[in-house]
């Protein structure tokens, strides 16, 4: 097996992706609060997709796939910032409480509990406020 | 050991690493800790295609897969969180 320097710098690109993919995993699993847990999954894991397709943008050169990495580089970049608003947004519309030093738990509401067709357990923001 | 690339291995590393996104997934206390396991296992998901197909050799057909399953993995939250945050998917 020929190490060419191509090679290499793939692999030192996918381990700091790999790297990145396993924080933002063990922040996803240990963080003691949903709105905290976000800052893994949106930050963490953008970096992380973003260093292993540029290591394999660096491998395939400038050609055709070249160019579908970086519009899937440019989908993600958009994508995963979006639904991370998003799910702060209906998280903050639904009622759930972040998290306060000293909690020991997660403040835990029952969303799926309310049972009467998906009202909010709390009332809602003004409307002018949260519409987008 | 001479067999396996770089490919192979970092895409082992990625399933490694999406068990305990998975364990989220399943013990989430309320459904918006299921809905970002979720997003984050479909960018998981991407990546895998991605390497799966550097692995087969054929990159641009695997490439044209992942970026319609971006896509797809991004309408479903949005259309999940929607209809969790107000009810109903009309409006």
């Amino acid at each position: 097996m020929v190490i060419d320097i191509k090679t290499v710098v793939t692999a030192v690109f996918l381990a700091i992706g790999c790297f990145l993919f396993i924080v933002a995993s063990i922040g996803v699993m240990r963080f003691p609060d949903f709105y905290t847990r976000l800052h893994a999954a949106g930050k963490v894991d953008t970096m992380g997709q973003t260093f292993i397709l540029l290591g394999l943008l660096f491998y395939s050169g400038f050609s055709l796939v070249g160019i579908k990495l970086v519009i899937i580089m440019a989908f993600i970049y958009i994508i995963n910032p979006t639904a991370t608003h998003f799910l702060t947004k209906a998280a903050y519309v639904r009622g759930l409480k972040p998290w306060v030093r000293g909690d020991r738990f997660e403040p835990y509401i029952e969303v799926e509990a309310a049972g009467d067709g998906g009202q909010p357990t709390r009332p809602r923001k003004p409307a002018g406020r949260l519409k987008r | 050991m001479s067999d396996i690339t770089i490919f192979e291995l970092a895409a082992f590393v990625i399933v490694l690493a999406a068990v305990p996104v998975l364990y989220r997934v399943v013990a989430g206390p309320n459904i918006f800790n299921r809905i970002m396991g979720v997003n984050v296992l479909g960018t998981k998901t991407v990546v895998i295609l991605i390497l799966v197909g550097y692995i087969y050799g054929r990159p641009d057909i695997f490439l044209d897969i992942a970026i319609v399953y971006a896509l797809i993995n991004f309408t479903a939250v949005l259309a999940f969180l929607r209809y969790v945050e107000t009810g109903r998917l009309d409006k």
